[in-house]
C-alpha cells in the first residue's frame, strides 16, 4: 500500500502481536482438552461468548471492573466446564456407534442451544462495557499507539502460559494429566481416576476460555453469536499449532494474530481472514499435524 | 455397516435388493401424491425444502457416512451451485437445467482439487480445514463485484415455465423437481454402495490402514466419494436459487448449510439409505415450524429446541433413527 511508513507497519505489527497472544490463550484451552481426550469442542466458543456476558453481567452488578472480577469469572466457567464434561461429554465417550461424530454434533448442538439460551435470556442486543479502567485508552510509545485493554490481554496471556507450564510440569494434577494423555488404560493401573482427570481438564479448559472472555468484554462487542467469530480463528490456531500442543497454540497464536495484521496492509479489510485462513491452509498441507502436532 | 445382511446366498441378496428398490419406487410414488392432497403454499414449502434437503444430506452422506470423511464445508459447493446456475441464467440466458449440470460438474472438479491436499488430513483435521475452505469461498464471494458481491443476484421476473424454472405460484413444480432429485441421489446411492466403490468406502471408513494393505486405494476412494457429493450439492443449490429467484452470499454459502447438509444423516442414521430423508422429515419441518412460531422475534428458542434435539439425538441414538428401526429387525430375526 503506498504511504505506508516504517512506523505504520511497526504499529500494524505490534497491534497483530498484541491481538495474537489472545487468541493463544482463546485457544489453548480447545487444545488441552482435545490433547487430553481426542475431543473438539465445537462449543468453545460459545463458552467464551457466556464468560463475556457473565463479566457484562457482574460488572452491572457489582459495578466492578472487569479487571477485579476476572477470577470469579473464571470459577464460574470452571465449574461449568466440569458441568458440560459431567452432562455431555461423558456419555458422548461411550458411544459405541460413529463416536467421532457422535462428539462432533453433541458439542454442535449444544453450541447450538447456548446460542438460543443467550438470545432467549439476553436478546441479540449488542452490548458493550463501559468506563472500565482501560477501555478506550492507549498507550503511546514514540507514536507507536497501543490499547491498554489489548495490552492487558498480551499480559495476561503470557502470564497464563507461564503458569500452565509450571501446572503441567510440577503438580500432581500437571502430572495427572500428562500420564492420562499418554496412556488412558494405564492410569487406572496407578489409581488415577480417568473421569476426575477429564472433568478437571474440561474445567480447566473453560475457565482459560473465561479468562480470554474477561479481556475481550472489555474492548469487543457482546452478542449470542460473538462466539462464531472467534471460535473458527480459535479451530485454525488449534489445528495450525498442532491439536493437544499447548505450546504450539501460544506460537500459532502469534502467527495468526500477525498474519491476520499482515493480510490488512495488502488486502481490503473484508477480506481480513482469508489471508489468515489461506496461510494455515499452506502449513496444513505441508504438515499435515500442524507445527507441534504429534499424531 | 450399511444394512444388515440377512440372506442365504446371492439369491436372497438379490431378492433382498430388488424388494428395496420397490419400496423405494413405491414411497417415490406416494410423496409424488402429496401436491394432489394440498395446494397449501406454507406446507407445500416446507416438504419442498425437506425434499431438498433429504437429497443433499443424501448427497453429504456419500462422503460423510460411507466413506467416514466429515465434511463440515459443503455449504462451498452448495453456493457454487446457487452462484453458477444464476449467472448463467441472470447474465448468460443458460436455462437453470443447464445451470445446475454445470454448476455440478464446476463444484466436482473443485472438490477433486482441493480433496488433493485436503484428503491428506485425518479426523479433525479434516473436518476444520472443510469448514475454513468454505469460509474462504464465502468471504471471496462478498467481494466478487460481477457476482452482485453482498448484495447477490436477482433473478428477472418471468412468466411460469418449466424451462426456466420459475412459478410465481403454483408450488407443486418445485415439489416435482425436488423429489426428483431426491429420487436420483438415492437411486444413485443404492446402486453404488454395493458396488466396488461401496466396498472401498466402508473399508476406508472403519479400517483405512487395513484397507490400504488389501489393495484397495484409499486416496482414490476418498476422491470418487467427494466428486459425486459435491456434484449433488451443487445441483441442490442450484435448483435452491431458482427456488428463491434470488441468492446472496449468506443465503447459500453460511455455515449454516454445511451443518444443515451434515444433520439430517446423522440425526437419521450415517451411512444409511433412509437415514438423511427420516433425519430430513423431521428436522427440516421443525426447524421452519419453530422459526415461524417461535423464532420470529429472535427470542432464540428455536435455536434452543434444535440444538437440543441435536444433541440428545447424537448421544442417545449414535447410529441415528433408522438405528432403532435396524436393531428391533435383527432381534425379530434372532427370536
Amino acid at each position: 500500500m503506498t504511504g505506508m511508513t516504517a512506523q505504520g507497519v511497526v504499529q500494524i505489527l505490534a497491534s497483530g502481536l498484541l491481538m495474537g497472544l489472545l487468541y493463544g490463550l482463546i485457544a489453548v484451552g480447545l487444545s488441552l482438552i482435545f490433547g487430553l481426550m481426542d475431543v473438539v469442542n465445537f462449543a468453545h466458543g460459545e463458552m467464551l461468548m457466556l464468560a463475556m456476558y457473565a463479566t457484562f453481567g457482574l460488572v452491572f452488578f457489582t459495578g466492578l471492573d472487569p479487571i477485579i472480577l476476572a477470577p470469579l469469572v473464571v470459577a464460574i466457567m470452571f465449574a461449568l466446564g466440569v458441568s458440560v464434561y459431567a452432562g455431555v461429554i461423558r456419555y458422548a465417550l461411550r458411544a459405541k456407534a460413529n463416536p467421532g461424530m457422535v462428539q462432533v454434533f453433541a458439542t454442535f448442538g449444544l453450541a447450538l442451544l447456548i446460542q438460543g439460551l443467550a438470545q432467549y435470556f439476553f436478546t441479540p442486543d449488542f452490548r458493550t462495557i463501559s468506563n472500565t479502567w482501560l477501555g478506550g485508552k492507549t498507550l503511546n510509545l514514540g507514536g507507536i499507539f497501543l490499547p491498554w485493554p489489548q495490552i492487558y490481554g498480551a499480559a495476561i496471556s503470557l502470564l497464563t502460559f507461564g503458569g500452565l507450564y509450571l501446572l503441567i510440569t510440577k503438580t500432581d494434577f500437571g502430572k495427572a494429566l500428562e500420564a492420562t494423555r499418554e496412556d488412558q488404560g494405564a492410569v487406572a493401573l496407578v489409581g488415577i481416576d480417568r473421569n476426575r482427570v477429564f472433568a478437571l481438564g474440561w474445567g480447566l479448559g473453560a475457565a482459560l476460555v473465561g479468562l480470554a472472555g474477561t479481556v475481550l468484554a472489555i474492548f469487543y462487542y457482546i452478542h449470542p453469536q460473538v462466539g462464531a467469530t472467534f471460535a473458527l480463528i480459535a479451530y485454525v490456531t488449534v489445528a495450525l499449532g498442532g491439536f493437544g500442543s499447548i505450546f504450539g497454540a501460544l506460537v500459532a497464536g502469534i502467527i495468526v494474530g500477525l498474519a491476520e495484521a499482515l493480510t490488512t496492509m495488502i488486502l481490503p479489510p473484508s477480506l481480513k481472514s482469508v489471508g489468515v485462513y489461506s496461510l494455515y491452509l499452506v502449513v496444513l498441507f505441508i504438515r499435515p499435524s500442524g507445527l507441534f502436532g504429534r499424531l | 455397516m450399511g444394512e444388515p445382511v440377512i440372506t442365504s446366498g446371492t439369491s436372497g441378496f438379490v431378492a433382498k435388493r430388488l424388494r428395496q428398490l420397490i419400496v423405494a419406487v413405491a414411497v417415490f410414488a406416494l410423496i409424488a401424491l402429496v401436491p394432489r392432497l394440498t395446494a397449501n403454499v406454507y406446507l407445500l414449502n416446507v416438504l419442498i425444502l425437506t425434499l431438498l434437503f433429504a437429497a443433499l444430506s443424501q448427497s453429504w452422506n456419500i462422503l460423510g457416512g460411507y466413506c467416514g470423511q466429515v465434511s463440515l464445508g459443503n455449504a462451498l459447493y452448495f453456493g457454487i451451485g446457487a452462484y453458477a446456475t444464476s449467472i448463467l441464467y441472470v447474465k448468460f440466458g443458460v436455462l437453470p437445467w443447464g445451470g445446475m449440470l454445470a454448476g455440478g460438474i464446476i463444484a466436482s472438479l473443485l472438490a477433486l482439487a482441493l480433496g488433493y491436499p485436503c484428503f491428506r488430513l485425518k479426523g479433525h483435521y479434516f473436518s476444520i480445514a472443510t469448514i475454513v475452505i468454505a469460509e474462504i469461498g464465502l468471504q471471496l464471494v462478498h467481494n466478487w463485484e460481477y457476482a452482485g458481491a453482498a448484495q447477490g443476484i436477482q433473478w428477472p421476473i418471468s412468466k411460469d415455465s418449466w424451462w426456466t424454472l420459475q412459478f410465481a405460484r403454483d408450488k407443486a413444480p418445485y415439489f416435482y423437481v425436488a423429489l426428483g432429485m431426491f429420487a436420483i441421489t438415492w437411486l444413485v446411492t443404492f446402486f453404488i454402495v454395493e458396488s466396488r466403490w461401496g466396498y472401498w468406502w466402508r473399508a476406508v471408513k472403519d479400517h483405512p490402514e487395513a484397507a490400504e494393505s488389501l489393495g484397495v486405494t484409499v486416496f482414490t476412494s476418498k476422491m470418487g466419494a467427494t466428486a459425486i457429493s459435491a456434484f449433488f450439492a451443487a445441483v441442490g443449490g442450484g435448483f435452491y436459487a431458482a427456488f428463491l429467484s434470488y441468492i446472496d452470499p449468506e443465503s447459500v454459502m453460511q455455515f449454516q448449510f454445511s451443518l444443515l447438509m451434515a444433520l439430517p444423516a446423522v440425526l437419521g442414521g450415517v451411512g444409511s439409505l433412509w437415514g438423511p430423508a427420516v433425519g430430513a422429515l423431521i428436522l427440516i419441518p421443525l426447524a421452519e415450524l419453530t422459526r415461524s412460531y417461535l423464532g420470529g422475534s429472535g427470542s432464540g428458542l428455536d435455536l434452543m429446541i434444535y440444538g437440543a434435539l441435536v444433541m440428545v439425538v447424537a448421544l442417545t441414538q449414535p447410529e441415528g433413527i433408522v438405528g432403532i428401526f435396524r436393531r428391533r429387525i435383527v432381534r425379530n430375526v434372532a427370536s
